[in-house]
């Protein structure tokens, strides 16, 4: 007995709840509110969702906690962190537990209106495929896996060894999937720092929603791809070689590819 | 220390020992060689003699002439210098003598003067010299005498001579005995032994003394200043330095401390910031929880209000300012974890009025509701400085906050000017690091002046004594006295922890002629001023001779309330708030922070029931 509740939204503040679902219902989507994550527990028991949008800190269990059983179950909805301890850390961890995406409180309208369309296109993604409860990357076939060899940072980007140390890093052929066809592309400068798990580049779709790109890996960006700028639909044509986006120096890869998952596992 | 532990004096004493026993052995050689020489110029002399005496007898001999004999051994008996000359016969029997008194006498066979021949009863005939002469004392206690026999060997014509005394067997007739004091040797060498025990003390007193000196400027010196610097290490003082400038063992030891002290600093500073900022991190982990989920509350209620209110201009305007400023609030919270990772601060190029405008427009509304009228006197060609514009807007947005806040509801007035000014180092330099003559440390990090370290040093004004802390700030005079002076009255300054005066008497002040302090500014020269209890003469040449620089100045004056005059100088220190529960007492302290971090100065002067201005100046 499944009900037509679009969104599952969980948060120990009331304000915020009331804040979401205000929000969301600007689209005309549905949703519940749950104050804890065994209160959500049980709505899943009897409901399916379209989408999770889960706190971290809160009383009981957390939102990691939350991936984990989530994972444990083969629920396939997709999950998207938030969190007022938006630190990098807590942004790399989520998306490499699972999440498809992280938005560090406080929030505004337009960031969270882009980023819950971007988890209601995943939702259609597995479930144009897959109408059962997977979540590995080897069961979705609409879209193109990154090579093996490369590493991924959740469902956003991947980064690869490029020569001399540096290495190339871009966005996953799921990424851009979940996003109705780009309009325009936001990148950082030449000599810029970036951190992974903080935000690199911004993309602009067809319905003007501002979508952000975390970094697989920390580092220096010596390279832009100007391809990316020359060449109409390189990106979406070749996310994994000729689109790929910066070319860094990382800092500390060995580290960062702690917080990575490898590609070859997705095959 | 104990006397005998000091180095100088343990090689002081090794040596000069060293060189009494050298000196002994030279001296004893030496005066044995001398004393050699003489006796045996003597025992040549003597031996001389007793040839002289033997040839010139040997006629009277022959002749037996013993009355002539006897006038002659007499008469060479009155030298001086001889003590005795006698004639013996074989059976030892004294014949002839200038001591009267020893004629008949018998002389032992064993005695010194027989003894070379008659050793073991075997008569010898033919002796060297050597062997003739011989060295004895006649009592303990009397000088030396160099004995020397002569052996009267028998001839024909002895026993061929009328008296026919002797046989013609006999080959030794008699002796010849002369003895020589060596008085006079004795004495010649006792002087020169003298004289050179006398040298030798002089010598060693003379290279003991060179060895204190050498060792007092060669090793005792820089011992003393590395012990010296050790001992402000060991009590914190790590920017002490011994800045030797010699070539020498101890000055690379002293450089080699130097650096490790350097080192050691750099390092306690590291882990102090680390520790500071790992405290730091916990604290902005713990604040951005707690005020990102209200902020979530505010952005997406404002921003979702914004979105309805599309047809509405003049509430869209109100709400933009919501959520361009909580947006803004989202920047400081994500700020302070960002300063908790260190990551670099965003400096940039910050254009003054563009800022003022902006924090203004914050509190436009605020402004309007206290009735407070705005005056904007702003330099448009002011130079952009290097700074963080959040910062900076933070500043003036509390200031003039604060400006609303003391008008409070009645209404009022707040002037805002901007200019680019020069300024000589008079009334800006801080004064950080402060000495005494000695190299104490005359900060007092505690005792706080404007909110910053003031510089803390004794007093003496009669039998009273008392600690004056300065200000830091050359040439501000906010200076707090520790005990009550007359006026006019010259104050006896000094160390609080040596005492050393810090009056120089020799130097008089231009405006009073009163004698001028002096603390040393490590690295930065000197700071004098003036000892006359009032006077606020001061004078810094090295910051003086630095020039003036440009500054961007801030003021902003209000006609509020104002602040007692007993709050302003602690108007800066975190958590001190007279606004009661309203505020935090953080604002300014935080205001100076920020100033402080852009190398800018803010002063802040107030009258009660009148108003209150700060100024502000930030270097370009």
């Amino acid at each position: 007995m499944e009900n037509k509740t679009d969104i599952l939204i969980i948060d120990d503040e009331k304000v915020i709840l009331d804040a979401i679902q205000k929000i969301v219902s600007l689209d005309n989507f549905s949703s519940d509110a749950c104050l804890d994550v065994d209160e959500a527990l049980l709505k899943l028991e009897t409901n399916t969702y379209k989408l999770i949008i889960s706190d971290i800190m809160m009383p009981g269990k957390d939102g990691f906690q939350l991936l984990e059983i989530l994972r444990q179950k083969k629920i396939a909805t997709p999950v998207i962190i938030t969190t007022g301890f938006s630190t990098l850390e807590n942004a790399v961890k989520a998306l490499y537990e699972g999440a498809i995406g992280f938005i560090p409180k406080p929030f505004t309208l337009d960031e969270l209106v882009s980023i819950v369309a971007r988890g209601l296109e995943y939702n259609k993604i597995f479930k144009n495929k897959y109408s059962l409860k997977a979540r590995s990357m080897d069961e979705l076939i609409s879209y193109v896996p990154c090579p093996p060899k490369y590493y991924r940072l959740g469902f956003d980007s991947w980064l690869n060894n490029s020569s001399e140390g540096t290495i190339k890093i871009g966005l996953t052929d799921l990424y851009l999937k979940s996003i109705n066809s780009i309009q325009s592309l936001d990148l950082m400068k030449v000599d810029e720092a970036i951190y992974q798990g903080g935000v690199c580049a911004k993309l602009t779709d067809n319905n003007e929603l501002v979508h952000q790109l975390l970094s697989p890996a920390s580092g220096k960006i010596i390279e832009i791809n100007n391809q990316l700028f020359e060449t109409n639909n390189l990106l979406e044509k070749d996310p994994y070689f000729q689109g790929w986006i910066y070319r860094i120096i990382p800092t500390d890869i060995e580290n960062d590819k702690t917080n990575l998952t490898p590609c070859s596992s997705d095959f | 220390m104990l006397l005998f532990n000091k180095i100088g004096v343990k090689l002081m004493i090794a040596v000069s020992i060293l060189v009494i026993l050298i000196l002994a052995v030279f001296a004893y050689f030496s005066i044995k060689f001398q004393s050699d020489i003489l006796t045996a110029e003597v025992e040549r002399h003597a031996n001389q003699l007793s040839e002289t005496i033997r040839q010139s007898t040997r006629f009277d001999m022959l002749a037996n002439r013993r009355e002539h004999l006897h006038n002659i051994i007499n008469e060479i008996g009155k030298e001086t210098s001889i003590r005795n000359v006698r004639v013996l016969n074989k059976e030892g029997e004294i014949i002839y003598s200038n001591l009267e008194n020893e004629i008949g006498d018998m002389v032992d066979k064993n005695a010194e003067s027989c003894y070379v021949c008659h050793a073991e009863n075997q008569p010898l005939q033919k002796l060297t010299i050597k062997e003739r002469t011989r060295i004895f004392r006649v009592n303990p206690d009397s000088a030396r005498a160099l004995g020397i026999i002569n052996p009267i060997y028998n001839e024909i014509s002895c026993w061929q001579a009328d008296c026919h005394a002797h046989a013609k067997d006999k080959t030794v007739l008699g002796v010849l005995d002369i003895s020589v004091s060596l008085k006079d040797i004795d004495e010649t060498a006792r002087k020169s032994s003298m004289s050179m025990l006398i040298y030798a003390l002089i010598a060693t007193l003379l290279i003991a003394i060179i060895i204190r000196l050498l060792v007092k400027h060669l090793i005792q010196k820089p011992i003393r200043n590395l012990v010296k610097a050790t001992n402000y290490v060991a009590v914190g003082n790590l920017n002490y330095r011994i800045s030797s400038t010699r070539k020498d063992e101890l000055g690379v030891l002293a450089n080699s401390f130097d650096n490790m002290t350097k080192k050691i600093a750099e390092m306690r500073m590291q882990l102090f910031q680390s520790d500071k900022m790992a405290s730091m991190g916990k604290l902005a982990a713990g604040v951005a929880h707690e005020i990102n989920n209200p902020l979530t509350g505010v952005l997406t209620y404002s921003s979702f209000l914004l979105k309805r209110a599309k047809d509405n201009p003049e509430m869209k305007a109100d709400l933009e300012v919501i959520v361009r400023e909580t947006k803004r609030s989202r920047e400081i919270v994500k700020g302070l974890l960002d300063f908790a990772r260190q990551s670099t601060p965003k400096r940039g190029k910050v254009e003054i009025n563009e800022v003022i405008e902006n924090a203004l427009t914050i509190v436009s509304n605020q402004l309007k509701i206290n009735h407070v009228e705005l005056h904007k006197e702003f330099n448009k060609n002011i130079t952009q400085i290097s700074g963080d514009s959040n910062q900076i807007q933070q500043v003036i947005l509390n200031l003039v906050v604060n400006s609303i806040d003391a008008i409070g509801s009645k209404g009022g007035t707040i002037s805002i000017k901007t200019d680019q000014i020069k300024l000589s180092p008079y009334g800006i330099a801080q004064v950080r690091k402060a000495t005494c003559p000695k190299g104490h440390d005359l900060m007092d990090e505690e005792h706080k002046i404007n909110g910053r370290p003031s510089i803390k040093i004794k007093a003496n004004s009669g039998n009273n004594e008392g600690f004056i802390h300065l200000d830091p700030i050359y040439g501000n005079h906010n200076h707090h006295y520790g005990i009550q002076f007359k006026k006019n009255e010259i104050i006896k300054l000094s160390c609080p922890q040596c005492n050393i005066s810090l009056v120089d008497e020799n130097e008089l002040t231009p405006d009073c002629n009163a004698p001028a302090y002096k603390i040393i500014i490590p690295e930065q020269g000197v700071l004098k001023g003036c000892t006359r209890f009032g006077c606020n003469w001061q004078q810094w040449d090295v910051v003086d001779q630095s020039g003036e620089k440009n500054f961007v100045e801030i003021i902003i004056s209000d006609t509020g309330s104002g602040i007692d005059n007993n709050d302003l100088e602690k108007i800066f220190d975190p958590f001190f708030s007279t606004k009661g529960q309203k505020g935090t007492g953080l604002g300014l302290s935080v205001i100076w922070g920020i100033v402080d971090n852009h190398n800018g100065k803010i002063s802040v002067d107030s009258t009660l029931g009148k108003g209150t201005t700060f100024k502000i100046d930030l270097p370009v």
